[in-house]
């Protein structure tokens, strides 16, 4: 399963795009309650979003971002157009998912 | 020992010139995450790794929603919008967070300058939003009172 839900919406042509992602966001600074270790960083860094293939926005995020990060952004477009949203963390994970505006 | 020293001196030159470029690089790179600025513990320095300058104006036309108080200090909702034109980024910055850069949003053409996030805050803090348009950043800040903070274990 991905771990982006996104939900994209035109009015008056500007979309709006709704993302959350699943991720745990460690700061690095936090510790294991019951081992007294610390619990490794591991965050996401980079966010890219396009629209029909050409960049919309990217985002650089620090572990002062929540966990289970929530997004929201707007662009002109249209109804109907390919949306993609990708992630990439600390660690080198990264996830992409494609959507269509409603 | 005046020879000896030109040469000391000529060699830490080179080595400055090599330095440069790669300095110039990485600012102008959007890929790139920025560590060093994520790193710095200060506002006033933070804000002038980002930018180069420590030239900001506080701007009506910068909205910031935050709110008031947060019980929550794990989750605080922040939404950024402006009516300037030409925006190239939109910054958070938060002054009592341990780091205090917080995010960065890099705005295309095609984007619309409005972004919302929701943000860890450890303490009660000013919170400020930065949009950079053409060749000036513009600010924005409001206080948020942390009643449960959201760094600590």
């Amino acid at each position: 399963m991905s771990t982006i839900k996104m939900r994209s919406k035109e009015a008056n042509g500007v979309v709006t795009v709704k993302a959350l992602i699943r991720h745990p966001m460690e700061t690095g600074a936090r510790k294991n309650k019951k081992t007294g270790d610390m619990i490794p960083a591991h965050y996401i860094q980079e966010v890219h979003s396009k629209a029909n293939g050409k960049d919309v926005i990217t985002i650089h995020w620090g572990p002062a971002v929540s966990k289970n990060p929530y997004l929201t952004f707007k662009y002109k477009g249209n109804k109907g157009d390919e949306i993609e949203i990708s992630w990439v963390d600390n660690q080198g994970n990264a996830d992409t998912k494609m959507g269509k505006v409603k | 020992m005046k020879r000896r020293n030109f040469i000391k001196n000529s060699m830490l030159f080179a080595g400055a010139l090599t330095a440069l470029p790669a300095v110039l690089f990485t600012k102008k790179s959007y890929a790139a995450w920025p560590k060093k600025s994520f790193d710095i513990k200060d506002l006033t320095d933070s804000v002038n790794s980002v930018y180069g300058h420590n030239n900001l104006e506080e701007s009506s036309k910068v909205k910031l929603k935050a709110p008031s108080i947060a019980e929550n200090g794990a989750i605080v909702p922040i939404n950024v919008s402006t009516t300037l034109e030409d925006v190239d980024s939109i910054m958070i910055f938060v002054e009592n967070n341990p780091q205090p850069l917080s995010s960065g949003y890099q705005l295309t053409k095609l984007a619309q300058p409005s972004i919302g996030t929701r943000l860890k805050m450890g303490k009660t803090s000013n919170v400020m939003a930065a949009v950079k348009s053409g060749d000036k950043v513009y600010t924005s800040t409001q206080e948020v009172k942390v009643t449960i903070g959201g760094c600590g274990g």
